[in-house]
């Protein structure tokens, strides 16, 4: 316990530290990365090209945030996509059938039918006792569907949608876009809540061992909701902001954009198995995964490689993660296998 | 969460999910006649075949993995890629039955990079094929870009839209056919599918039994890596059109009539019969509703609400018989307590 121990304690040296830690290494592939395309083309660094690349991270990073909650506690939420699309264009409908509403009630509106979109996978999920992939995949096609017919091929365009509005999309304060300071925000209560506060522990509590929460006297069901709604109400969220990103919403607005999500939150630390991971982490592995996407654009490989890449990186994180977790537990044995 | 699973189990045997779904069957086509009259005639009912024969082939190894408590959700991908990469191999003039053969090896090889991932590393089904969803449609995408492959040689465009001789059976559905009679025996009547329900049922207990897990699961992943891409196949050939975007969201369908088939969620529970029937069920509500001109996204809806509805009823079942089985002993008890009390 006194000598070999030592290099899995760490902490000594920065260099330890980045390494040892999966945001350290995120952040070192995205410096590589980073380094590498500009060497091959300088553009990439370019004032435009890196605002482009913050608004384009902000949406998927957001969603992250409520994804990462949800998978800390051994469950997933695929109906994200579909809350989405549904939101943006509940937010369009409102600026065009009602002029002059303010933004900020546009936004609180969008929340709450996030939070109750999310609230029917919370119920279902914490007292029908149905498994959240189930769930959540019927959900996925159940609100997609719905936005459909309710759409029903009309669309929403950026002349419907005031100006003051879009600028959260376009207007940057101090050089990063107000969209990607929402993000930050969000991104800093997030992180707090779940190291310091006793409902982010309860997560990762839920995740490490469902029993073993129980016991503790955890009331999982609650938890699980209280999961899938804040889950809900970050896609709500997401889909005002999605709208004042781009504009123009129709019923495909968002479609499959779960995939990419949960390939950031995975590739961002956050085990697939639960209790392991930052939010810090899973928004840098949206970040990576961002800047891996305008890397294959800067190189000009074709666009339909994107989504074969993005699989292959979930394959790969979700591999990685188990190898470290094999190897964590051989460790403990060896560290404790004198007693 | 094994309490309720008990319970589940024991009204399942009380009443035969079987029954059940049988008796929605003919409810469905009762329903179905009475509302249209186009409904009960030859050539609706070979369309209402044809058109969930992809679905029913994917989804019978689907309930055997789901049966040993995994799960395929790669299969529409599966199907997509093995689609675009019979349009490749014809584009370059391959002859269409090596075409053929290769998609099932493709099959076979996407099939066998689950298995691997699952079996060798120990990772979740559902992480693993969520990833490969993503990569096998990917690569259809590579295969065939935005691109579409509609030159297909007409005796195969017959095979895809002809009936048996003097029938109303698609085809293609006979290929349905013959592999649903292969599972029923393989799941039913021998020493597999019993290893199958052992994994299901526990799979401690299956390995001290001495059941080869790994290479079951394998088994079971490459079957449905080369029966999704022979539902890529017929895909193709019955609408004579491979693009990269086929059968996207079908695994949807297949999951859905895997559960309502009486597969439990907890896996070591269904029936191929049960499946069949839950097949049968769906592609009847999916008729109905398309000859009422129902538009297309309102048939998402009833699929992924009789997803959720065919766990969330016996769940529901379940947690009331066991609070009222809850209620009675606390009466018991309460009426021996006053007893020894009185005593």
């Amino acid at each position: 316990m006194s000598t070999e121990s030592k290099p899995a304690a760490g902490g000594q040296g920065w260099h330890n530290v980045l390494l040892r830690s999966r945001e350290g290494s995120l952040v070192l592939l995205i410096a590589f990365m980073t380094v590498l395309t500009t060497s091959l083309n300088p553009r990439f660094i370019s004032p435009q090209s890196l605002k482009d690349l913050m608004l384009n991270v902000s949406i998927i990073a957001l969603l992250v945030l409520g994804q990462t909650v949800i998978i800390l506690m051994r469950q997933i939420d695929l109906s994200i996509s579909s809350i989405v699309g549904i939101t943006a264009f509940l937010s369009g409908i409102l600026f065009i059938n009602h002029p002059g509403i303010p933004s900020i009630l546009v936004v609180l509106i969008a929340v709450v039918a996030g939070l109750l979109l999310g609230g029917i996978n919370a119920a279902l999920i914490a007292w029908g006792r149905i498994p959240a992939l189930i769930t959540t995949l019927g959900t996925l096609y159940i609100f997609r569907g719905a936005n459909y017919a309710w759409v029903h091929g009309r669309q929403v365009n950026a002349v419907n949608v005031p100006g003051s509005f879009l600028a959260i999309g376009t207007s940057t304060l101090v050089g990063i876009p107000i969209l990607t300071w929402i993000v930050l925000i969000l991104l800093v209560v997030f992180a707090i809540g779940l190291r310091q506060y006793r409902i982010g522990r309860e997560f990762y509590a839920i995740g490490s061992n469902p029993n073993a929460a129980v016991l503790a006297g955890i009331n999982v069901s609650q938890r699980l909701a209280t999961g899938f709604l804040i889950s809900g109400a970050i896609a709500g969220l997401a889909g005002a902001l999605w709208l004042a990103r781009f504009g123009t919403v129709d019923a495909t607005a968002a479609e499959g954009i779960e995939l990419s999500v949960i390939t950031s939150t995975v590739v961002g630390g956050v085990a697939i198995t639960g209790g392991v991971g930052t939010v810090v982490g899973a928004v840098l592995g949206a970040l990576l995964l961002s800047v891996f996407s305008s890397t294959l654009v800067f190189l000009r490989v074709p666009s339909f490689w994107q989504q074969a890449f993005q699989g292959a990186m979930l394959l790969l994180a979700i591999a990685a993660d188990a190898y470290l977790a094999h190897r964590y537990a051989l460790r403990l044995r060896v560290k404790w296998s004198h007693v | 969460m094994s309490q309720s699973q008990r319970s589940t189990r024991r009204l399942a045997r009380r009443v035969g999910w079987e029954t059940i779904l049988a008796l929605l069957v003919l409810i469905a086509v009762i329903g179905g006649t009475v509302l249209n009259k186009d409904f009960l005639t030859v050539e609706n009912w070979s369309n209402l075949l044809a058109n969930f024969v992809e679905i029913a082939l994917i989804a019978l190894p689907l309930s055997l993995i789901v049966i040993t408590n995994e799960i395929d959700l790669s299969v529409a991908s599966m199907l997509g890629l093995s689609s675009s990469l019979l349009g490749l191999l014809w584009q370059y003039k391959l002859p269409i039955p090596l075409g053929i053969v290769i998609c099932l090896l493709a099959g076979a090889l996407c099939g066998a990079l689950n298995g691997f991932l699952i079996v060798r590393f120990r990772l979740p089904s559902l992480a693993v094929t969520i990833g490969t969803l993503a990569l096998f449609r990917g690569f259809a995408y590579i295969v065939l870009g935005d691109k579409a492959v509609a030159d297909y040689p007409p005796e195969y465009a017959e095979f895809g839209l002809g009936v048996v001789p003097y029938t109303f059976i698609p085809l293609p559905f006979v290929l349905f056919i013959i592999l649903a009679l292969i599972f029923w025996v393989l799941l039913h009547h021998t020493t597999v599918g019993r290893n199958i329900y052992a994994i299901g049922g526990n799979q401690m207990a299956a390995r001290f039994s001495g059941v080869n897990i790994s290479r079951l699961k394998m088994l079971l992943f490459i079957a449905s890596g080369v029966i999704s891409a022979l539902a890529g196949i017929v895909f193709t050939f019955r609408f004579s059109s491979s693009r990269a975007d086929n059968g996207t969201g079908f695994e949807l369908s297949a999951i859905a009539a895997v559960f309502l088939g009486g597969v439990t969620v907890q896996g070591g529970k269904g029936t191929v019969t049960g499946v069949v029937l839950s097949l049968l069920l769906i592609g009847i509500i999916n008729n109905v509703l398309t000859l009422a001109d129902v538009a297309s996204e309102i048939l998402r809806i009833v699929t992924g609400s009789l997803l959720i509805i065919s766990i969330l009823l016996p769940n529901l079942i379940a947690s009331t018989h066991e609070r009222w089985r809850l209620m009675q002993r606390q009466k018991e008890i309460t009426r021996l307590g006053g007893a020894s009390v009185a005593k």
